[in-house]
């Protein structure tokens, strides 16, 4: 009995944790321009996809991962500059229109780079679960986890001690005058993007030794980030975390206990429930209007 | 040698003139002030300055280099700040990280090293903050210092963005009706910081309808109408120009 809860919450910690990461996306470029970046998770899918393939040219692991996640910070570069930047000036609401078209163009394109077959990444270390309990923990979960942990410290830093951290938050909720005091706003929108890829691809790649990588990877698990951020309180990086934590860890359970045929429900449910009862997420800031 | 040099400027909206062929100059050190009743220009003339618009005729020069046209934030990094007649407080964020956000350009932004908390970049952080406190200081805002920006009265806000401009370093500071909103003390205490800029070397342009504010720190004054210039000069001069007194308050009032 507690085998199996261990079992399950040790997979609900691992598929949370890159939920988290791949929400920590959506924060990020929320927080610079208040899009909701709907081609999230195809920086998700290039990170595996770019990373097997790598391998298979014969290129080290190490060498592929960050010649992967370079790709893929580009992609989300070349997506500010080619689709966002010429439409800034119109409403959030077509940016946002706008990165949906863009994640149908990046799958197409993905598949015909690639195919659209199933990829096999090889685990970091190993495949022999570590014993812990009756339940079996596999090295590429204790990967996840700390990989999940230093990013999110490195950002927690990023945002909360460095000048430029604050110069992203100030254009966020002010770009006019963000601009004013010699903020160049273009700079942080391109900078947010290519972060915002750079952390879809990590996670796509750790992730992929576990559930394998294919090139309409990114839709499901762009959505269940886009769920890991809406619950956290979209714009707040630690939220992210949690809600892809309570995310991961409510779909293990789900599968486990009740019906693995209702894993992916899960998470859709946890989003309607949050935004009738919580709008604003866990740790959102409460949206008041000053009158 | 003039810091701001302003040649026949124009702006028009589709058929509606906001500025037209004005012309004036503002040597180092000094506040020059300009009013108007409303709807004269002011606010244009000063988005002009700023760079929100492009001038449609003329040009613009800080130390005699063109830079009418140039984004907002190339002309911050040249030495030009400006305040704003509404707040545009980042509320997200403390006072203290308002007045940090205007040191951005002096201070270290490399992507890398900030992505990776380098102590470099920690040290140039600290350094940033304390030079932000300093300019809480000098605004008069030492108590709010780690207070969160939302939850700061109207008249201290005002000074905080005065802080956050002051705090890029600018060596002209261009205040949109800083004493707009505020009680009589309150009003004293920014004519006084008004001063105090400018014997600090910063030179100030300032739009402001307090005319005791106005007559107080003005070194020169400039008078519009209708987007025209209707009188320039010293504080005297202009108190004794009829066109300016018959514009502001009527005819009666000299004829009194």
């Amino acid at each position: 009995m507690f085998a199996d809860f261990l079992q399950f919450l040790i997979s609900g910690i691992t598929v949370g944790a890159i939920y988290g990461l791949v929400g920590l996306g959506f924060s990020v470029i929320y927080n610079a321009s208040n899009v909701i970046n709907f081609a999230q998770g195809e920086f998700v899918m290039i990170g595996g996809m770019a990373s097997v393939s790598f391998l298979s040219m014969g290129i080290p692991m190490p060498l592929a991962i960050v010649l992967a996640v370079v790709v893929t910070t580009f992609v989300g570069f070349a997506l500010e500059i080619f689709a966002i930047e010429p439409a800034r000036h119109n409403s959030v609401v077509s940016l946002i229109i706008i990165t949906i078209g863009a994640s149908i163009f990046l799958r197409g394109l993905a598949q015909i780079i690639w195919d659209r077959n199933y990829h096999n990444l090889p685990a970091f270390s190993g495949d022999d679960p570590i014993k812990l309990w009756g339940a079996a923990l596999q090295p590429q979960s204790l990967w996840v986890m700390g990989g999940a942990g230093i990013i999110v410290l490195l950002l927690w830093l990023f945002f909360n001690h460095s000048i430029l951290g604050k110069a992203i938050l100030a254009t966020s909720f002010n770009p006019l005058a963000a601009e004013l005091v010699g903020i160049d706003t273009r700079r942080i929108l391109q900078i947010s993007f290519a972060l915002s890829a750079a952390l879809g691809a990590i996670a796509g790649i750790l992730v992929a030794p576990i559930a394998l990588t294919y090139t309409n990877v990114g839709v499901m698990l762009g959505l269940k980030g886009f769920c890991a951020a809406i619950v956290g309180g979209l714009g707040n990086p630690m939220g992210a975390i949690a809600g892809g934590l309570a995310v991961g860890i409510a779909e293990a359970f789900t599968a486990g206990y009740i019906s693995s045929a209702y894993k992916d429900a899960v998470a859709f449910v946890i989003i309607i429930l949050v935004l009738l009862f919580l709008p604003s997420g866990l740790f959102g800031r409460k949206e008041i209007d000053k009158v | 040698m003039n810091l701001l040099r302003i040649e026949q400027l124009g702006k028009s909206f589709g058929g509606v003139t906001a500025v037209e062929d004005l012309s004036f100059a503002i040597g180092p050190g000094t506040v020059y002030s300009i009013i108007g009743p409303n709807g004269a220009g002011k606010t244009t003339l000063f988005n002009l300055i700023s760079g929100l618009f492009a001038p449609t005729t003329g040009s613009i020069h800080l130390d005699e280099e063109d830079i009418s046209g140039l984004p907002p934030h190339k002309l911050a990094a040249r030495g030009l700040s400006r305040s704003f007649q509404n707040l545009q407080i980042f509320f997200n964020m403390t006072a203290l990280e308002n007045v940090m956000v205007g040191h951005h350009l002096h201070s270290d932004t490399r992507f890398f090293p900030s992505l990776f908390a380098l102590p470099a970049i920690g040290r140039a952080d600290k350094r940033s903050a304390e030079f932000a406190a300093e300019m809480m200081d000098y605004v008069g805002l030492g108590n709010y210092i780690h207070t969160d920006s939302d939850a700061m009265p109207y008249g201290a806000l005002k000074r905080l963005e005065i802080a956050r401009a002051l705090a890029s370093r600018p060596r002209l500071l261009l205040l949109d009706e800083p004493a707009a909103g505020l009680n009589p003390s309150e009003t004293n205490t920014i004519a006084d910081l008004i001063q105090h800029i400018a014997q600090d070397n910063i030179t100030v342009l300032l739009v402001e309808h307090d005319m005791h504010v106005v007559w107080d720190v003005s070194d020169h004054i400039l008078v519009l109408d209708h987007g025209r210039r209707l009188a320039a000069g010293t504080a005297e001069e202009i108190r004794s120009n009829d066109a300016v007194v018959e514009a502001y308050l009527g005819r009666r009032a000299k004829d009194r």
